[in-house]
């Protein structure tokens, strides 16, 4: 199915949260569902362990109406962290539209966040796409910890961004910087249809 | 666009300052169609403009309820543009807008920011107002000062009235906020109204901004509003109304986009709101944009002529397209198109306008085309396809010339050239002259020959000289692989021509081209030559064609009956074709003549019935019947032929002379 639907004037984006595990994903997924209005919103399927850790992915769709003439829809996955899901992680990310990566803003998350920014370029270099042609964006999230556990946006900035994405610092928790980071990814998947390459690149 | 129930003329305060307008408007509202039209009003901002246009729209709705009216702001109507250009729904726009009985079109001046509108407004202005409906059009600023505005545009929209509204004058401004504050029940004294007058000057909307701010302020205060009061209050040396507080709807935020919730349960900001909000921008910015900007571009290069299929198949597809790359290639492909045309009507304007120089689809054709002007293999005149050899009659009188064009035909260029045919007028050179040129095509196939007569070589050489373009001409001719040329003798006293034929002749000879004249007399005896070309001529072969002798004649005859379908007896032919005739031309009149006094589709063509057409009497019996017959007594046989009777004489008195002698 295409992004953008000109015979049944339709927009469907798929925009996939991604991750090492615990570094707040499916939290954001929750701050959205908490926010939207209920006619918005879609039944959010979690499918957890025991101990609150997504075992294979959190969906959300959202029913933004009819925007331009187009019934425009969003479809919010989040993908397991955990290593040793990386099956799932694949299987989520195919047909993607959008990614947003969620680090982990605390100092000894870094390495997590590093691998699993390789994990995420590797999944996709797999199905045969260039990261670097896929709309994408950066949470800096638990910016509310102490100070001295994390890293300033900029230090993650260097550390983390090599393409120089657009990054949100964020606290998933309370809600900063949810939205915001949602808008961002949604306005490069939108437009990345006009700049002419046809459709926007999907996994 | 819906019309505000509060913009009506009731409600409109008339000063010095407008009162031409509102009387403009008022006339307008009462007849449209029939005075001022259109009607142009300008002036700043806030000053009663769209208060007047939708004023005319309700008093008008009240009048004549059948009457069509569209009120429409210039955005508005550029983005119904781009929506019926964008949904391929272009003529049902135009059918619709068209049906408008009035049309109030307000804030024209952002026609600079929408310059592809033009074409379509002032399309629209013409077909509205040749159709008698009425257009009012509001604008900041007079059209002539609308850089960029077209100017037939600006000539269509000042053909009607217009007139301008400026700021009030301090006793409008104070019957403004009168009439504002007893629209809002609120007790305002005079003296205050007059201070917000004095103090407010710059437009309407500022007035009632200070008179909202003055209401809201006296909402909130137990005492009355002073004048001094009122100045502190405006000069903003006193806080406004708390927030919460009872203040009226129009000093309320500005509302939220439609269809956003302006805040969430709780007094917490929307988020949602705002997401969805800033959603709807990036897609009215991005997913439909590129229909806007083809549609744009369509109606551009079809203003300028173009034709813009490929351009319109975009408009279809499903998928977004590479709008950019697309626009670039369609770009280039009609600058490309430009410049050929540009060098194309240097050598022809005429053929300038040929539609593949319009064509970006068919750019290769384009270029050919254009090669074919500049290298002026566009051929000149070709031999008129109806006259062949097969049906040219032969003869003893013009046997030879026959046998020199099947030579010439066979070995162009190299037996015979030039040649020159020579005869009096009928005896067939024009039709030998085409013959022999659709017979060097078909036997060459890919040969350029042409074929026309001297009136047309002299006309286009003057038509020629007339454009400055003689190279392109020169080298037209000079590109084809034949030329046969058609009475020469119509050369006489045109120097130029002769010149340009002398070239033509010497440039033919050197490259061993074929050359085929004719003439009615030789080329010595001919005055129009000059003794050089006269010697050109002569050094190939020169054959003359007589007139036609009997059995020529009787062939001619028998042709030009089964032509008709005519059935004939032999005897007729032998008839027809015993007249004395000097040219085939006679021979056909001579058939013509038989055939009038018959129905040639039931009757058979007999002797008798072409002797009765042709002389006037019965063929002559046999001799024996000759013999035995006594002679009609005293008529003189002179007198019963038709053929030596005068019968049409141009005065009775005359003819009844002849007659008595």
């Amino acid at each position: 199915m295409s992004l953008v639907n000109f015979t049944t004037r339709e927009i469907t984006c798929k925009i996939v949260y991604y991750g090492p595990g615990r570094s707040g994903k499916t939290t954001n997924l929750q701050y959205v569902y908490a926010h939207v209005p209920d006619d918005r919103r879609g039944r959010m399927v979690s499918l957890a362990t025991q101990t609150d850790r997504t075992l294979f992915f959190d969906f959300l769709p959202l029913d933004l109406g009819t925007i331009s003439g187009f019934t425009t829809k969003f479809q919010l996955y989040t993908v397991p962290g955990q290593v040793y899901y990386n099956a799932t992680r694949k299987l989520v990310l195919q047909g993607a539209d959008g990614i947003v990566f969620v680090a982990d803003s605390q100092v000894r998350q870094l390495d997590e966040n590093l691998e699993s920014l390789r994990n995420l370029q590797a999944n996709v270099l797999e199905q045969g796409v260039d990261i670097r042609g896929l709309p994408m964006v950066l949470q800096f999230n638990k910016q509310d910890l102490p100070p001295e556990l994390i890293l300033a946006p900029g230090e993650l900035d260097q550390a983390l961004n090599f393409r120089g994405l657009t990054a949100f610092p964020a606290d998933a928790l309370h809600g900063a910087g949810v939205f915001e980071t949602l808008k961002g990814v949604a306005a490069e998947v939108l437009r990345r249809l006009s700049q002419g390459d046809g459709a926007v690149r999907r996994i | 666009m819906d019309l505000n129930p509060r913009f009506r003329f009731d409600s409109f305060v008339v000063g010095a300052s407008n009162r031409v307008a509102a009387e403009a408007a008022r006339t307008v509202a009462e007849a449209p169609g029939a005075a001022y039209n259109p009607l142009l009003i300008y002036g700043r901002s806030g000053l009663g403009k769209t208060h007047l246009l939708q004023a005319i729209g309700f008093q008008v709705q009240e009048r004549a309820a059948d009457l069509r009216l569209e009120y429409l702001t210039f955005e508005a109507f550029v983005e119904r543009y781009h929506a019926s250009l964008a949904a391929g729904q272009l003529e049902p726009f135009r059918v619709s807008m068209l049906e408008t009985g009035l049309l109030l079109l307000d804030d024209l001046q952002f026609v600079l920011e929408h310059p592809e509108a033009q074409a379509e407004l002032l399309w629209l202005s013409e077909a509205l107002l040749g159709a008698g409906r009425q257009m009012v059009v509001a604008c900041d600023r007079a059209p002539a000062a609308i850089a960029g505005l077209d100017e037939r545009l600006i000539s269509r929209l000042a053909g009607g009235l217009v007139v301008d509204v400026t700021a009030p004058d301090l006793a409008t401004r104070v019957a403004i906020l009168e009439r504002k504050v007893a629209e809002r029940g609120a007790g305002i004294s005079r003296p205050v109204l007059e201070t917000v007058a004095e103090l407010t000057a710059t437009n309407v909307r500022d007035l009632v901004g200070a008179v909202n701010r003055l209401i809201a302020f006296q909402a909130v205060s137990e005492t009355p509003l002073t004048s001094e009061t009122a100045r502190a209050l405006l000069a903003g040396e006193m806080p406004g109304p708390a927030p919460g507080g009872a203040a009226g709807p129009d000093a309320a935020a500005p509302p939220a986009p439609a269809g956003v919730a302006t805040a969430a349960a709780g007094g917490e900001p929307d988020e949602f709101a705002a997401f969805l909000s800033a959603v709807s921008t990036t897609v009215a910015e991005t997913v439909d944009a590129w229909r806007g900007q083809v549609g744009a571009a369509v109606l551009r290069w079809q203003g300028e002529g173009y034709r813009t299929r490929p351009l319109e198949q975009l408009l279809l597809a499903e998928e977004i397209p590479d709008v950019a790359g697309a626009l670039a290639a369609y770009g280039a492909a009609v600058e490309e198109l430009r410049r050929l045309a540009a060098e194309v009507a240097a050598f022809d304007p005429a053929a300038s306008g040929h539609a593949c120089l319009r064509d970006p689809e068919h750019l290769e054709e384009a270029r050919a085309f254009a090669e074919r002007v500049r290298a002026g293999v566009e051929p000149p005149p070709a031999p008129a396809r109806g006259l062949t050899l097969a049906d040219y009659v032969r003869g003893t009188a013009n046997d030879a010339a026959v046998r020199a064009v099947e030579a010439v035909v066979a070995a162009p260029g190299a037996a015979y050239d030039p040649l020159f045919l020579t005869g009096a007028s009928g005896t067939g050179k024009t039709h030998l002259l085409h013959a022999a040129g659709n017979a060097l095509l078909a036997a060459h196939p890919g040969l350029v020959v042409a074929c026309l007569s001297t009136q047309v070589f002299v006309e286009e050489l003057a038509q020629t000289l007339a454009a400055g373009r003689i190279e392109w001409w020169r080298s037209r001719y000079r590109h084809a692989d034949a030329l046969l040329l058609d009475d020469l003798q119509l050369l006489a006293g045109r120097e130029q021509a002769e010149q340009e034929l002398f070239a033509l002749v010497d440039a033919f000879a050197a490259a061993r081209k074929q050359l085929v004249l004719t003439a009615d007399q030789p080329p010595g005896q001919l005055a129009a030559l000059s003794a050089r070309l006269k010697t050109r001529c002569e050094a190939g072969l020169v054959l003359e064609l007589t007139a036609p002798d009997r059995p020529m004649r009787a062939e001619l005859v028998r042709r030009l009956l089964a032509a008709r379908d005519v059935a004939a007896v032999p005897d007729a032919v032998e008839y027809l074709a015993g007249r004395p005739a000097d040219s085939a031309r006679a021979v056909q009149g001579l058939v013509n003549r038989a055939l009038a006094r018959m129905d040639p589709a039931t009757e058979t063509l007999t002797a008798a019935t072409a002797r009765l057409a042709v002389e006037g009497r019965a063929p002559r019996p046999s001799q024996a019947q000759a013999i035995s017959a006594p002679r009609a007594a005293g008529l003189d046989p002179l007198l019963s032929s038709r053929e030596k009777v005068v019968w049409d004489w141009p005065d009775i008195a005359e003819c009844l002379v002849e007659e008595w002698r």
